[in-house]
């Protein structure tokens, strides 16, 4: 069988395309232009508008395949993957790539089940190797103290999840051309027993951790639950959302959709301060691509500083409340 | 209720120590240690058998050794343990592994309930869970921190997403996946470890799940890992060290005007 064209997963909510889905395109035309092959993308839903597939064009897709149904208007897995599975045993795509987000880690690896396909999760790194045409895929592994580098020499599509941000979305060109391929998805394949009921969006956390452009973390060093006062305000005064070590988060200190790691969220905001946090490899995974990283620790060999471009040893009790106030002065 | 809780034995990984010379973690004294988030299944299971009625018996593919992991899952509370043990298992990438632990599931019988961890420290693939139920043909939920409104035969989950929380039903049977919030896990108890000490644990081969032998192990892997390298750390930090109180004011001048010049702040003039 012919397997060709490199594919990604746009992903959309309420027929509004995330930011995800540009990144994705970044990766997946390096991959198209590297193997000399068209670059597609897939958007499952419904009643979403055409501007939003015209986007999908303007950023790098040749094409845009479109299932658009009221079973698909959330995300549910049965739906999802039956759906994606018509369309890779209709179309055959080499590869396909989706964001590593809930629904790219849900739906993926169901998916590459039913069409017995090799995946890789949570990439940092994708690209075609030379000599054979095949997908390298390099990941973090074992709590990210290594880089491990995978390939499906044979099965097809060869897939993997691609960690958010981790790319910057593709850039607008209106002039480019592609086309929208409507596609039917029989009825029988959008059926599950499970139902959505309802969203509840988490306003507690102000902005999404994951979505933070200024990122402020507390560990161990704050001592204890109360101390994160100065944390909130050194966010407040920068904009920015408030984090927290895993050793944090066990304690109790911060509640788990705040605990950045392995364990819990991988960030890259444009600024990432770490406060009393030692840097266990673990926390290091979740945050060291983030543009400018400032620590401060009063241990001098903290690990965290390995990965910070400003590095302040002190005590974070001292240093906190000065920049606060130079920061309002 | 009938209850699986597959689990992984992993390295202890949280807190690993990297030596600076090699780029390579220091393995003395790293221990087998039940995957930290396979605990918040157990305890989950735990906590719905304990408000229904039920068996819970926890499942783990692994070599011989592995049956440490599946005893303090019986110790903490499970009714009992069953060890996929064989050469033919070794090698399992996650579409094996799933394929391995759904037809040990079929074997096991009328299993309402599978309840899986988020994903595993050392693998960190979150793969296996959403496998099995597509192995199955089941309903999967994952990032689940609440599980409610349970009946015989259906239950609603709190699934956290992206900027806030889903809510799903879905009758059984059903594969979650939950994540830390769902409840802190118990300690063993001192009677549950003499049990678990008696307990005997089933170990099943191939031949006991009907596997075909060829999706099983490294063969039956579609993935291969063809590289390992350490990661690279391209950053090289300024460091000030701040003791008294002329040292704290010099740092925290530096770290405002780092602000301004990385243009993370507006500067005022």
């Amino acid at each position: 069988m012919e397997w060709s064209d490199i594919w990604t997963l746009a992903e959309q909510k309420n027929g509004k395309l995330h930011a995800v889905s540009f990144e994705l395109l970044t990766r997946g035309r390096a991959l198209a232009d590297a193997r000399g092959c068209r670059l597609c993308s897939v958007v499952l839903g419904d009643n979403i508008p055409q501007a939003e597939f015209d986007e999908l064009i303007a950023r790098g897709a040749d094409r845009v395949y479109m299932v658009q149904h009221p079973a698909l208007v959330h995300f549910l897995v049965q739906p999802y993957a039956q759906a994606l599975q018509y369309l890779v045993e209709t179309y055959h795509p080499e590869v396909l790539i989706a964001s590593a987000t809930t629904t790219g880690r849900t739906v993926m690896p169901y998916l590459s089940i039913k069409v017995h396909a090799g995946l890789t999760a949570d990439c940092t790194g994708l690209e075609i190797d030379p000599e054979t045409g095949d997908l390298l895929q390099t990941r973090p592994a074992i709590g990210g103290n290594i880089m491990a580098t995978i390939k499906t020499p044979t099965a097809r599509p060869q897939m993997a999840t691609v960690r958010p941000k981790s790319s910057p979305p593709a850039p607008r060109d209106p002039t480019r051309s592609g086309e929208i391929v409507p596609v039917e998805v029989p009825e029988e394949l959008l059926a599950t027993q499970m139902r959505y009921d309802e969203f509840v969006p988490d306003e507690s956390q102000g902005i999404a951790i994951e979505d933070a452009e200024v990122i402020v973390a507390g560990g161990r060093g704050l001592k204890k639950a109360e101390n994160f006062v100065l944390i909130q305000e050194l966010a407040k005064v920068l904009g920015g959302s408030v984090g927290a070590s895993r050793a944090a988060v066990d304690r109790g200190w911060q509640p788990y959709p705040r605990q950045i790691g392995l364990s819990g969220k991988t960030v890259a905001p444009e600024l990432y301060i770490a406060c009393g946090i030692s840097g266990a490899i673990q926390h290091l995974a979740g945050m060291q691509t983030a543009k400018n990283i400032i620590a401060i620790n009063s241990d001098p060999d903290a690990q965290i500083f390995q990965v910070a471009d400003l590095g302040i040893v002190g005590d974070v009790f001292d240093i906190l409340p000065a920049v606060i106030e130079k920061l309002y002065a | 209720m009938r209850i699986v809780v597959p689990i992984k034995q992993v390295p202890e990984t949280s807190n690993v120590k990297m030596d600076p010379e090699t780029g390579t973690m220091i393995r003395t004294g790293v221990e087998a240690i039940v995957n930290p988030l396979d605990l918040y299944a157990i305890e989950a299971a735990l906590r719905l058998r304990e408000q229904v009625g039920g068996q819970v018996t926890t499942l783990s593919m692994g070599p011989a050794s592995a049956s440490k992991a599946l005893r303090e899952a019986v110790a903490m509370g499970c009714d009992d343990g069953i060890l996929l043990s064989d050469k033919k298992f070794a090698g399992s990438d996650t579409w094996a592994t799933a394929y391995a632990l759904a037809q040990a599931i079929k074997k096991i019988g009328a299993v309402e309930l599978i309840i899986c961890g988020e994903r595993a420290t050392d693998g960190d693939t979150g793969q296996v869970g959403p496998g099995i139920a597509a192995f199955l043909d089941l309903p999967v939920a994952t990032y689940v921190s609440r599980i409610y409104d349970v009946s015989a035969d259906s239950l609603r989950v709190k699934r956290l997403v992206e900027g806030g929380a889903e809510i799903l039903w879905t009758p059984l049977p059903a594969v979650l996946a939950v994540v830390k919030e769902i409840a802190y896990p118990r300690l063993p108890t001192l009677r549950g470890k003499q049990r678990a000490k008696r307990s005997e644990l089933a170990v099943w081969r191939p031949a006991d799940i009907e596997a075909k032998i060829e999706w099983l192990g490294l063969e039956g892997s579609p993935t291969r890992v063809v590289k390992i390298d350490k990661p690279q750390v391209a950053r090289r930090v300024e460091l000030i060290r701040a003791k008294d109180p002329a040292d704290v004011d010099r740092a925290a001048t530096r770290f405002v005007e780092f602000l301004r010049e990385r243009q993370l702040i507006v500067s005022r003039d």
